[in-house]
């Protein structure tokens, strides 16, 4: 005969809906013999086994919470799960790298923003202190430099995929004319942030850079005088650049990656067009 | 594209997708490994050509070269071929704006159904010629209004010389051929002729100022100095 077992070992009887316990029988066979060393040891397992069984339910809990409320559960199942066409290959991953790139001109640059001072006068010091005394500073800087070439080479070799496989055509031209806006704004980030090191050849760059706005008709000297701020090139300048590249083309193309991806995730990737005329046959034998 | 090619693309499409495997694990796995690289790219790129600051900016010169990112360097040339003052305004504004008013109409121009590259002669053409183009611009705009360019015929013997007095920033002060400033430093284009090559040498070790000493290239790198030195002095 089995001693009887301490309040809180006996097993409770299952809820509804709750799994049976797993190790239960395991637990009640530790104390057959009532020696309390191996009573104790069983306690501390049955402790440990619903502990872990809690735990493993909170994750569960928070997506079920979070879903409850949000809504976004098929959304995301949608996008996660949506099938990409057949064919799809490795030059589909230069969008995604692209973003990628981006990602990493945003992490960089606010790291880079927490030394940089926007004024003239201090802007060659605070650059000078990254890259002699920051720790890492040198490396980071040149992760934003040349992160910013590889983001004009992957927009460029992106641009040139959904060009030749005729990507832009029905039902995604509005995607192409997204795409193309979001090359001018890399293109004019890249303009605003090279000013900013504020060393002679980022300084004469931008000079010559304004002058070429000014040269335009009508609107060009509005706008050279914009970017200016003002008609000369002074400490107003550096200050305007400098929140043009953090603030406000940053804030554009954020909103239009996302109309970018949510027309993505809406329309599909393209099939690569040499896969077209090979599945029509397929599916005209099939229907037959 | 009329209303039958429409859904006829639509109908291939949607069976090309069904057929395809998906987003997930398939193509983020592509899409990862390609993150991994670009990443890896970036950080080998930042270490290996590091970030370096020039001189301050000084609003004072006019001697600066101006140069662009590399990625402009096709604008830079257009500006460098078309000179007249009167259409300026093409180059700089006309020509971009253009390109760019054309790029965002693509799809409303190239109205061909057809996707395979091979079935759009036309398309292809155009894209080739305008990369091409732009290569042509980049390539040009990357060697012509480099700073440090010295376009004198030199003997094979002498090029390298030649390319040490050019990243020297030698033409800040002189004028050597066609290139450099004639001043305040003397034309050295045929300093040859007027200094014996050890006369060389020793101004270039010990020179008048404000010219500065070449000393510390010579301790550094006795070849470049001794390359500089031979470039310098059969420019007779």
């Amino acid at each position: 005969m089995k001693p009887p077992l301490p309040k809180g070992l006996t097993p409770k009887p299952p809820r509804p809906g709750s799994k049976p316990a797993k190790n239960g029988a395991r637990a009640n066979g530790a104390s057959v013999n009532g020696d309390p060393k191996a009573l104790k040891k069983a306690k501390k397992h049955a402790k440990r086994e619903s502990l872990k069984t809690q735990a493993l339910e909170v994750p569960i809990a928070m997506v079920g919470w979070l879903d409850e409320r949000t809504g976004g559960g098929p959304f995301l199942r949608a996008f996660l799960f949506r099938k990409v066409p057949k064919g799809t290959n490795w030059y589909y991953t230069l969008g995604s790298a692209t973003l990628f790139a981006f990602v990493n001109q945003a992490v960089t640059g606010v790291f880079l923003a927490m030394y940089y001072n926007p004024s003239t006068t201090q802007a060659y010091g605070s650059v000078n202190h990254i890259i002699n005394d920051v720790f890492l500073g040198e490396f980071v800087r040149g992760m934003h430099k040349w992160g910013s070439t590889v983001m004009v080479v992957l927009v460029f070799l992106h641009m040139g995929r959904t060009f030749f496989f005729g990507a832009y055509k029905y039902p995604r031209e509005l995607n192409w004319i997204i795409g193309v806006v979001l090359l001018i704004l890399t293109m004019a980030m890249s303009f605003t942030g090279y000013l900013l090191p504020f060393d002679q050849r980022s300084f004469w760059a931008t000079v010559v850079g304004v002058n070429i706005n000014a040269s335009g008709p009508i609107l060009g000297p509005y706008l050279a005088d914009f970017l200016r701020g003002g008609a000369e090139f002074g400490s107003t300048t550096l200050s305007r650049f400098y929140a043009i590249h953090m603030l406000l083309i940053p804030g554009l193309i954020i909103a239009l990656i996302g109309a970018h991806l949510y027309l993505v995730s809406k329309l599909g990737t393209t099939a690569p067009p040499w896969l077209k005329a090979e599945k029509a046959r397929e599916l005209a034998e099939e229907e037959i | 594209m009329n209303k039958q090619e429409k859904e006829q693309y639509l109908r291939e499409y949607s069976i090309l997708k069904s057929q395809g495997k998906p987003f997930f694990p398939y193509a983020v796995f592509k899409d990862g490994t390609m993150a991994c690289i670009t990443l890896a790219v970036i950080i080998v790129m930042s270490i290996v050509l590091g970030a370096e600051l020039g001189p301050k900016a000084d609003p004072t010169t006019t001697s600066y070269t101006p140069r662009p990112e590399w990625y402009f360097f096709f604008l830079f040339e257009l500006l460098r071929v078309i000179k007249p003052p009167s259409v300026v305004f093409i180059a700089t504004i006309g020509i971009p704006t253009v390109c760019m008013v054309l790029l965002i109409l693509l799809p409303f121009i190239d109205r061909n159904p057809e996707r395979h590259p091979a079935r759009r002669p036309v398309a292809m053409l155009t894209a080739v010629t305008v990369i091409a183009l732009m290569t042509y611009l980049t390539v040009e705009g990357a060697l012509a209004g480099a700073p440090g360019k010295i376009t004198l015929k030199t003997p094979p013997q002498y090029q390298a010389g030649k390319y040490v007095a050019a990243e020297s920033g030698c033409q800040g002060c002189h004028k050597i051929g066609e290139n450099g400033n004639a001043g305040p430093g003397p034309n050295l284009t045929h300093i040859g002729a007027r200094l014996p090559r050890n006369a060389i040498a020793r101004t270039l070790v010990n020179p008048t100022a404000p010219m500065p000493s070449f000393v510390a290239l010579k301790k550094k790198d006795p070849k470049k100095f001794n390359q500089l030195v031979d470039f310098l002095a059969q420019l007779k």
